[in-house]
């Protein structure tokens, strides 16, 4: 079976529940999403100081079952995934033979032989298209692409503990960082996992789809006298590139290995099969020739996505990701440069537009919750 | 927020207001509810010239850059300096808030501009 050519923008289960909100609604990796609702400043300043609520179903979900789905999954994510204990998660990357980003991923162990992979929404397909070509080559195993199955919310911010734990039998506070549990939520079924895309603490929620609206009613409600508010995309970019948080296909894409993003962290050495290694590997030895930093502008301007860096006339780098930070208040960005001007300090040339600005290269993440 | 006849408006979103051959120019309610947060503007120097239909500067949001089009030509004279610093302000009181004085060459350029009903009607 063929999938219908079709423009039409998707739609979460809660679409009709943003529209009316009020939300401006804008189109997004195929998807209709919420961008705002009373502004990205004042859902932003949220977030950092009560909580926010993001409908993030737009989010893909893979899974990969079977006696052999270790091995599946540790060809596949260059983190190492036999290490995660059951209920446990980790940031990982799908990466090509040489060694970039097919996307970044949250790798979920929901059981000895069954791992969920959350995925970007624009990816899915050719994610889930990569995942089936490598997992028929690892043995009994296989992936199914579940993303309709699951509505996903997230809750974040300071507050989103007291906010959620009313709404459910889970002891939250047993639910360490990038570990999950199952129960339930607003008596919807729901696995809630203590992650999120804001450098907050706070939960991401799964729940049948049918049960979106119920949840996310249920959260505001219970979020109300700590004012939480429901939060959009736009907050969503601000506080992750705060946070210094890489985005698919701005920071990170299919030209950009892991090392020059600053990720090597999230490598996981240990497993010997991942897609990628060996060039990883060959790259740690000769070093990386660009890197990925942080800036803060000097002059003013915000510098912003494709914009170059500088030296003279000539083009040296690109920056990625940079916006006007709600919280720091100040314009911030990220870019690739070359290493000879990625030490902490060093000023670039940014040209905005025509008109070249400094800034400075500054330590990520530019915020670090207190 | 209605769009008051003391001025006149462009499809771009702007509006001027004369009086004798002094106009200040601002954006619309409308622009500023499209732009969302906005918090930094790129400016003309005082006493550099303005074309009437082409970009004098930029507006920047959180999430987007506009440029900001004269509605019509001539020197500016003053430049804002509260809103250029606060920039934010806009989005609360865009209609009160001029962003550049500019001494008109032709002031009946600004008959071809829309009163606030036409305006109002383009944004149906």
């Amino acid at each position: 079976m063929t999938e219908p050519v079709t423009t039409e923008l998707r739609k979460t289960p809660l679409n009709a529940r943003h529209r009316a909100s009020k939300a401006r609604m804008v189109p997004f990796a195929g998807w209709e999403m919420p961008i705002e609702y009373a502004g990205i400043t004042s859902e932003h300043m949220a977030v950092r100081t009560r909580a926010g609520v993001f409908d993030v179903s737009h989010m893909g979900e893979i899974e990969i079952a079977g006696k052999d789905a270790v091995a599946a999954v540790q060809r596949i994510a260059c983190s190492d995934p036999s290490q995660l204990k059951v209920g446990q998660a980790q940031y990982s990357g799908l990466l090509t033979p040489e060694g970039t980003f097919l996307d970044d991923m949250i790798v979920y162990r929901m059981a000895p032989t069954h791992f969920l992979l959350v995925v970007n929404a624009g990816n899915i397909a050719k994610n889930y298209a990569w995942i089936n070509q490598q997992v028929t080559t690892a043995g009994d195993a296989a992936a199914i692409d579940s993303s309709s199955r699951y509505a996903l919310i997230a809750i974040q911010g300071p507050a989103s503990r007291e906010v959620l734990q009313p709404l459910t039998g889970v002891e939250l506070t047993d639910i360490a960082p990038f570990w999950f549990s199952h129960g339930e939520v607003a008596s919807a079924r729901a696995t809630i996992a203590r992650t999120g895309y804001t450098g907050e603490d706070g939960y991401e929620i799964f729940v049948p789809p049918n049960m979106a609206d119920r949840v996310w009613q249920a959260i505001l409600e219970s979020g109300r006298s700590a004012d939480a508010v429901p939060a959009g995309l736009g907050a969503r970019d601000t506080l992750r590139l705060e946070a210094s948080m890489r985005l698919h296909g701005a920071d990170i894409d299919e030209s950009t290995t892991v090392l020059e993003a600053g990720l090597g962290w999230m490598i996981g050495w240990t497993n010997e099969t991942f897609i990628g290694r060996d060039r990883l590997r060959a790259q740690k030895e000769s070093g990386v020739s660009r890197r990925l930093v942080g800036f803060e502008m000097i002059d003013r301007g915000i510098a912003r996505h494709g914009h170059r860096v500088v030296q003279g006339d000539t083009p040296v780098g690109v920056v990625t990701s940079g916006t006007q930070t709600p919280y720091l208040g100040k314009a911030i960005g990220m870019a690739y440069v070359p290493v000879a001007q990625s030490s902490r300090g060093t000023e670039i040339d940014i040209d905005i537009r025509g008109r070249v600005a400094k800034a400075r290269v500054v330590p990520m993440p530019f915020y670090k919750r207190g | 927020m209605p769009y008051p006849d003391d001025r006149k408006y462009t499809k771009d979103h702007e509006w001027v207001r004369l009086s004798g051959d002094l106009a200040e120019v601002g954006i619309t309610d409308y622009a500023q509810q499209q732009l969302g947060d906005v918090v930094y503007m790129e400016l003309p120097a005082v006493g550099s010239r303005v074309i009437a239909g082409q970009s004098f500067g930029s507006i920047e949001s959180v999430k987007a850059v506009s440029e900001l089009f004269a509605p019509v030509g001539g020197e500016v004279v003053e430049v804002n300096g509260a809103v250029k610093d606060h920039p934010e302000t806009i989005n609360k009181d865009p209609h009160s808030l001029w962003i550049i004085k500019v001494r008109v060459s032709d002031p009946g350029e600004t008959a071809a501009l829309l009163d606030g009903s036409q305006y109002q009607g383009l944004l149906g």
